[in-house]
C-alpha cells in the first residue's frame, strides 16, 4: 500500500509549463463570443469548436509529455501567479488524475461542440450557446487542474454558473428559468459544505494547496474529528454537484436545457466533479473504514438505487437518462468510498460513462431532432429503421451501460461491484441489484423508442440526423465499445493513476467469473427480459397507465421535491414573510416611534411629512449636539 | 507636506462652485463640467496612488495645517493603505455615477404616468455631487479626529438634499429618516471625540498621537461605545439598519450608489481605524457581542432581502448582509479577516454599484422599482440583462468575481482566527457561510422574475443600453472580474495597514498560512 507520489514543482517549460493554454483557449472563446455578441452570429459556433479542439490538442500533448516521464515524476505543479498573498497562489497540478479528466472533458466536450453545430442550427442564439459551452469547458478544466482548493472552488462555481446559464438557455420558458435557479441553489447547499470544509482544512493544515497538504499529511497523518468533519463536508459538496442523495433533486429538472448540455454537463463531465473531489481529497477519506469513507459509499449505493428506480418510471427519454446518470454516478461514489482499491474502477467508470452516456444523450437528442423535439417515449416506437445510425450507436451505448460482457461498462461497473462486494458486502450486493434494475429500465427505453409499433404524432417525420451529428455519435460509441476493456485489463488505468491516488493493499484483479459478476449478468438478463415482456412484445399504451403506489413513488422522483418543499421551501417562505413583517413593523416601528417621540410629534412621523416636523426634529438634535459638546468642554477644561 | 490630498479635495470643491455659478439653462454644460472635474480627480487619484509605497510609513502624503489652534484642531490629512483604496473607490465611482445620473435630476416618470419633479435644479444636483466627492475624500484622508468628525457630519448635507430633492415619491420621509439616524449617531460620536481629547490631555486630535494613550479600561469602553454606535448606524448594522432601505430606495440610483458604496463604508472604516486602535481593550471586550450582531446582520439581511418586492430595497438589504461580513471580519481580528474586510469595502462598492446602476437603468425604462412589473427582459434587452446578471452574480459573491475573494477571506479569516481562543468565532464563520445559499436565493429569484420568463407587455417596448449606459457599466464589470482573479494589487496595499492595526490592538494573531503555498 503506497501513498500518492510527492508533487514536484515544475520548472522546465514544455507542454506541462504551457498547460494553462488548455483553460485559456476556451476562456478566450467565451470572452470573444460574449463581448462581440451578435457580430459573431455567422462564425461564432466555428470559433467555439476551434477553441475546444485547441484545448483538446493541448491536453493530448500534455498527456504525451506526462507518460514520457518516470512514474514518480508524473505529478507536477505549475505555478501561475500569486492569488491571495499569504494564503494561496494560483497554480495547476498536472498529474495522471487531472490529465485523465482533462482528456475526457476536452475530448468528449469537443465532440459535443461539433454535434451542437447541427443540433442548434435552427436557434437564432446559437453563438450564445457556444459561448456558454466554451465557458463551461474552461471552468471545468480549472476545477480539475487547479493545484489548490480555492482554484478548484472557482472552477466548481464556474461550472455551476455555466450549468445555470445552459439549463436556462431557453429562459423565456418559465420551467427552464425555474430549473436553472433550482440547480444553482441546491448546488449552493453543497458549496456551503465545501466552503466550511476548506475552513477546517486551512485551520488544521495551514494550507489549501495540494502539494503542501500532501507534505503535511505525510509528516503528521491526520486523524480525529477534524478529518471526519472535513470528509463529511466535502461529501456534502460532492452530493450537490454530483446530484447524490440528499441533493439530487435538481438534476431531473436540469433536463430543461438543450440536449447537448444534458450530455456534456449533466452526464459526462460536470456531475462527475463530486467523484473527482472525493478522489482528489483521498487523504481525508482514509482509511477506507473511516466514518467519512463509508458515508461516501453509502451515499453512492443509496443513490444508485434511487436513480435506477426513478429511471424505471420516466416516459420522458431525457429524464430517464437523467435518473440513470444519478444512478451511474452512485456507482462511482460507491467505488470512490472504497479507497485506492476502488479509485481506478470509479475513475474508469467515470471515463467510460462519459462516453456511453454522452452517446446515449446525443442519441436521444438525435431522436428528438427527428421527432419535432418530442421527448415522450410513448410517442416513439419503431424508430430503428428510420434512424439507423442513431439506433446503432444508441444500442451500443445501451449495451455498454447495462454491462453487456466485454463492452466498456462491463469492465468498469463490474470492477466497482466486485470491489464493493469484497470490502462492503451489503453495499456491494445492493449495487448488484441496481445493475439488474439498470438492465430493466435501459431495455425499456430502447424497446419503447426503437422497437414495437409507431406511436408517433401525426406531423412526425422521423429522419436520420446530419453527418455533423452522427459522426460524434459514432466516435463516442467506439469508446463505449472498447475503452473499458483497454483501461481495466492489465490494470492500465490503475497503474497510470497510482502516482496520483496511491495504491491498494493488493493489486486488483479483474475476475471474469466472480460470483457477484455472474449474478449481476443474470439479473441484467432478467431485467432486460422483463422489459421485453412489458415493452417489447406487448403494446405500449400511448397514455401512461396509472400504475401502482410504487410507480407513482418513482414517477414523483421518490418524493424528493415534496420533501424539499415541506422541509425547506415552505418554512423558508414563512420565515421570510415573518422577517419582512418584523423588520417593517417591529424594528422600524420602534425606531419611527422613538424618532417621532424625540421630535415631539407623538408617533405620527410617517404621516406628518410637513416641513415643520422635519425642521423641528432637526433643530432639536442640532441643539442637543451643541449643548452636549459645550457642556463637556466647559466642565472639563 | 504633500499637496496631493488637499488638491484632491480642492478640485471638486472648485468644480462644485463653478457648476453652481453656471447660468440657468446650461444643464448640459453643468453635466459635462461635472464629468470633467470628476475625471480629473480620478486621474489625480491614480497618479497619487501609484506613488504610494507599500513598504513605507503608515501614513503617506501627509499634510497638516493649523485650523483652530486654541483647541489643537488641525487640518491633518494623510492616507494609509485602507484609506487609499477607499479614496480610489470614491474617485472611480463618482465619474461613473455622474454619467449614470445624466437624466436623474431631470425628473422621472413613475409607472402610473405621474411625473416626479425634482425640487431643485439640475446644476445643483451635480454641484452637490462634487461637494460630496470632496467630503468623501476628506473623511477617509483625515488624520485629525475632529476633522474626521466634521466630514462625517458634513457629508450628510449633500446626501440629504440629493435624496430629499431628487428622490422618489417617498423622498422626504426617507431623507429625514436618514438624517435623524445619522445625526443621532454623530451626536454620540461628538461627545466621544471631545471626551477623548479631554481625557487624553495631549491637546491634540491627531490620530497617530492618540493611539495607545487611553489606558483605563472603563474609559475605553465608554469612548468605544460612542464611536461604535455612530459607525454601526452608518454601516449600518442590525438593528439600527432600517434607514438604509428607505434611503436607498428613494434616492436616485446614482446617489444610492454613493450612499451604499462609499458613505456607508465610513462606518466600517471608522470601526477598523478608530474603535480598534484607539480603544483596543474595549474592542476586545466587546468583540463577541459585536460579532453576534454582525452574524445576525448577515443572515437577517439576506432573509429580509429574499422577501422584498422592490428591487432597490432588495439590493439595500443585501448590503446590510454584506456589511455584516465586513464588521465580522474587522472584529475577528486576524490578518486575513481584516484584510478581507477592507477588501470587501472596495469590492462591495463595485458590485453593489453595478447592481444599483443596472437596476436603475431597468427602472428608468419602466418607471417602477417593483419586481412584479417586469419579466422577460432578457429577450428584449439582452445587453442590459447580461450586465444585470453579472452584477447580481457579484452580489452573490460568485467565485471568479471580486466579491468572492473578500467574502472568502473574511469567513476563513474568522474561522481560523486565534484571537479569542474559543470556538465561538469558528461558529460565527460557519453560520455566516449559510449566507452563500441565501444570496443565491435572493439574487437568482430576482433575476428569474425580472429577466426570465415570458416578456411582460410593457417590457416589450424597452430599448437596450445606449452607449452612455454601456460606458457606465462596462468599467465596473471589468473591475469586478479583474480583481476577482487578481486581487493582489489591492491586498498588497491593504495588508501592511492591517498588520499595523493588529500591532496597535495588541492581538497576537499570526497569519494562518505563515508562508503561502507558492515556493
Amino acid at each position: 500500500m503506497e501513498s500518492p507520489a510527492e508533487i514536484v514543482q515544475h520548472t522546465a517549460g514544455g507542454m506541462i509549463g504551457a498547460s494553462w493554454l488548455m483553460i485559456a483557449f476556451p476562456l478566450l472563446g467565451a470572452a470573444i463570443l460574449l463581448i462581440l455578441g451578435r457580430m459573431t452570429n455567422r462564425w461564432g459556433h466555428l470559433l467555439g469548436v476551434a477553441m475546444s479542439l485547441a484545448s483538446f490538442v493541448v491536453a493530448v500533448l500534455t498527456f504525451l509529455e506526462i507518460i514520457g516521464l518516470p512514474a514518480e515524476q508524473r505529478r507536477q505543479a505549475v505555478h501561475l501567479y500569486e492569488f491571495i498573498p499569504g494564503m494561496v497562489d494560483m497554480g495547476l497540478l498536472i498529474d495522471p488524475l487531472s490529465i485523465s479528466f482533462a482528456l475526457l472533458i476536452t475530448g468528449v466536450g469537443s465532440l459535443i461542440h461539433i454535434y451542437s453545430i447541427g443540433y442548434m442550427s435552427h436557434d437564432p442564439e446559437r453563438r450564445r450557446f457556444f459561448s456558454y459551452l466554451n465557458l463551461f469547458v474552461a471552468a471545468m478544466l480549472l476545477l480539475v487542474l487547479a493545484d489548490n482548493y480555492v482554484g478548484l472552488f472557482i472552477g466548481w462555481e464556474g461550472v455551476g454558473l455555466a450549468s445555470y446559464l445552459l439549463i436556462g438557455f431557453w429562459q423565456f420558458k418559465p420551467s427552464a428559468a425555474v430549473a436553472a435557479k433550482k440547480a444553482f441553489i441546491v448546488n449552493r447547499v453543497g458549496d456551503f459544505g465545501l466552503l466550511v470544509g476548506m475552513f477546517i482544512i486551512l485551520a488544521t493544515f495551514h494550507t489549501l494547496t495540494f502539494s503542501e497538504l500532501g507534505k503535511q499529511i505525510a509528516e503528521h497523518p491526520p486523524s480525529g474529528g477534524a478529518v471526519t468533519a472535513i470528509g463529511l463536508l466535502l461529501l456534502l459538496g460532492a452530493c450537490g454537484k454530483s446530484a447524490q442523495l440528499p441533493l439530487q433533486s435538481w438534476l431531473l429538472d436540469a433536463m430543461e436545457g438543450p440536449t447537448p448540455v444534458s450530455a456534456l454537463i449533466h452526464a459526462a463531465t460536470m456531475v462527475t466533479a463530486g467523484v473527482y473531489l472525493v478522489v482528489r481529497s483521498g487523504a481525508f477519506f482514509f482509511p477506507p473504514d473511516s466514518t467519512q469513507a463509508i458515508a461516501v459509499s453509502v451515499v453512492g449505493a443509496a443513490t444508485l438505487l434511487a436513480g435506477a428506480i426513478i429511471g424505471c418510471a420516466k416516459d420522458d427519454i431525457k429524464k430517464g437518462l437523467a435518473g440513470s446518470t444519478m444512478s451511474q454516478i452512485g456507482y462511482m461514489m460507491l467505488g470512490a468510498g472504497l479507497g485506492p482499491a476502488g479509485y481506478a474502477f470509479a475513475i474508469g467508470h467515470l471515463i467510460t460513462h462519459g462516453f456511453f452516456k454522452a452517446d446515449l444523450f446525443l442519441g436521444a437528442g438525435s431522436v428528438m431532432h427527428g421527432m419535432n423535439d418530442e421527448v415522450n417515449m410513448r410517442k416513439y416506437g419503431g424508430l430503428r429503421k428510420h434512424m439507423p445510425i442513431t439506433f446503432a450507436t444508441f444500442f451500443i451505448g445501451y449495451l455498454a451501460i447495462i454491462g453487456f460482457p466485454l463492452l466498456s461498462g462491463y469492465f468498469t461497473k463490474d470492477g466497482i461491484i466486485e470491489t464493493a462486494v469484497h470490502h462492503q458486502p451489503i453495499l456491494g450486493w445492493l449495487a448488484v441489484l441496481g445493475a439488474g434494475i439498470t438492465g430493466f429500465y435501459m431495455s425499456r427505453m430502447v424497446f419503447m423508442t426503437f422497437f414495437g409499433e409507431k406511436r408517433w404524432e401525426k406531423d412526425a417525420h422521423p429522419h436520420e440526423s446530419p453527418a455533423v451529428m452522427t459522426w460524434p455519435l459514432m466516435i463516442l460509441s467506439i469508446g463505449a465499445l472498447f475503452l473499458g476493456g483497454y483501461l481495466i485489463l492489465s490494470n492500465r488505468l490503475y497503474f497510470f493513476l497510482s502516482p496520483a491516488v496511491g495504491t491498494a493493499e493488493a493489486t486488483p484483479e479483474f475476475d471474469f467469473a466472480s460470483t457477484a459478476g455472474l449474478v449481476t449478468l443474470a439479473l441484467v438478463a432478467v431485467g432486460a427480459g422483463f422489459a421485453w415482456v412489458r415493452y417489447g412484445r406487448a403494446e405500449v399504451p400511448a397514455v401512461a397507465p396509472r400504475g401502482s403506489f410504487l410507480t407513482t413513488f418513482a414517477r414523483r422522483d421518490l418524493y424528493g421535491d415534496a420533501l424539499n418543499e415541506s422541509l425547506f421551501m415552505r418554512p423558508g417562505q414563512w420565515l421570510t414573510r415573518f422577517a419582512v413583517y418584523f423588520d417593517n413593523r417591529g424594528i422600524d416601528g420602534l425606531v419611527n416611534g422613538l424618532a417621532a417621540g424625540i421630535g415631539g410629534t407623538s408617533g405620527r412621523l410617517r404621516r406628518i411629512q410637513t416641513g415643520f416636523a422635519r425642521s423641528y426634529a432637526l433643530s432639536i438634535l442640532f441643539g442637543a449636539a451643541l449643548l452636549a459638546g459645550a457642556l463637556l468642554l466647559v466642565g472639563n477644561i | 507636506m504633500s499637496p496631493w490630498l488637499p488638491i484632491l479635495m480642492a478640485v471638486p470643491v472648485l468644480g462644485a462652485i463653478v457648476v453652481a455659478l453656471l447660468p440657468k439653462g446650461s444643464d448640459k454644460l453643468a453635466k459635462q463640467a461635472t464629468l470633467l472635474v470628476s475625471l480629473v480627480v480620478l486621474v489625480l487619484t491614480l497618479v497619487m496612488a501609484v506613488q504610494f509605497k507599500t513598504g513605507g510609513p503608515r501614513f503617506q502624503f501627509q499634510a497638516v495645517y493649523d485650523w483652530i489652534p486654541s483647541f489643537g484642531v488641525k487640518f491633518g490629512v494623510g492616507v494609509d493603505g485602507i484609506a487609499l483604496v477607499l479614496i480610489a473607490l470614491s474617485a472611480v465611482l463618482v465619474p461613473i455615477v455622474v454619467l449614470a445620473s445624466w437624466h436623474d435630476a431631470d425628473g422621472t416618470q413613475s409607472a402610473d404616468g405621474t411625473l416626479i419633479t425634482p425640487k431643485r435644479s439640475v446644476k445643483t444636483y451635480f454641484s452637490l455631487l462634487l461637494v460630496l466627492e470632496a467630503m468623501m475624500i476628506g473623511v477617509f484622508a483625515s488624520t485629525d479626529i475632529f476633522l474626521f468628525y466634521v466630514f462625517f457630519e458634513a457629508m450628510l448635507i449633500p446626501m440629504y438634499f440629493m435624496i430629499g430633492s431628487y428622490g422618489g415619491a417617498q423622498r422626504s420621509y426617507a431623507a429625514v429618516k436618514f438624517l435623524l439616524y445619522s445625526l443621532f449617531g454623530g451626536l454620540l460620536m461628538l461627545v466621544a471625540v471631545i471626551a477623548l481629547y479631554v481625557v487624553a490631555g495631549k491637546g491634540t486630535f491627531m490620530f497617530p498621537e492618540l493611539v495607545g494613550v487611553i489606558q483605563d479600561p472603563a474609559t475605553q469602553k465608554w469612548l468605544f461605545a460612542g464611536f461604535f454606535i455612530a459607525f454601526a448606524i452608518k454601516a449600518p448594522l442590525w438593528p439600527v439598519h432600517t434607514w438604509l432601505p428607505d434611503a436607498a430606495a428613494q434616492a436616485p440610483a446614482g446617489a444610492a450608489v454613493l450612499l451604499v458604496g462609499v458613505l456607508d463604508k465610513v462606518g466600517t472604516f471608522g470601526m477598523l481605524r478608530f474603535c480598534l486602535e484607539l480603544f483596543p481593550d474595549a474592542a476586545k471586550a466587546f468583540t463577541m457581542p459585536i460579532v453576534v450582531l454582525a452574524v445576525i446582520s448577515i443572515i437577517y439581511g439576506a432573509i429580509v432581502a429574499i422577501g422584498q418586492t422592490d428591487m432597490k430595497r432588495l439590493i439595500a438589504y443585501t448590503s446590510i448582509s454584506h456589511f455584516g461580513f465586513i464588521v465580522m471580519g474587522v472584529f475577528a481580528m486576524s490578518q486575513v479577516s481584516q484584510s478581507g474586510a477592507a477588501l470587501y469595502m472596495v469590492n462591495h462598492g463595485f458590485a453593489t454599484g453595478a447592481l444599483f446602476l443596472a437596476a436603475g437603468f431597468l427602472i428608468a425604462r419602466r418607471g417602477s422599482p417593483h419586481i412584479a412589473d417586469y419579466g422577460g427582459v432578457q429577450k428584449v434587452t439582452p445587453l442590459l440583462a447580461g450586465f444585470f446578471l453579472i452584477a447580481g452574480l457579484a452580489g452573490l459573491s460568485l467565485p471568479g468575481l471580486s466579491s468572492f475573494v473578500s467574502e472568502f477571506m473574511v469567513m476563513i479569516g474568522t474561522y481560523t482566527s486565534s484571537a479569542f481562543g474559543s470556538g465561538a468565532l469558528a461558529v460565527a464563520a460557519i453560520v455566516s457561510a449559510l449566507a452563500v445559499i441565501l444570496a443565491a436565493v435572493y439574487i437568482l429569484w430576482m433575476v428569474q422574475r425580472t429577466l426570465n420568463g415570458p416578456t411582460a407587455e410593457p417590457v416589450k417596448a424597452f430599448k437596450d443600453l445606449n452607449v452612455r449606459e454601456i460606458v457606465v457599466l462596462a468599467p465596473l464589470i471589468a473591475l469586478i472580474i479583474g480583481f476577482g482573479f487578481f486581487p493582489k494589487p489591492l491586498l498588497d496595499v491593504i495588508n501592511p495597514t492591517v498588520t499595523q492595526t493588529l500591532v496597535n490592538v495588541k492581538v497576537d494573531n499570526p497569519a494562518i498560512a505563515e508562508k503561502g503555498a507558492g515556493q
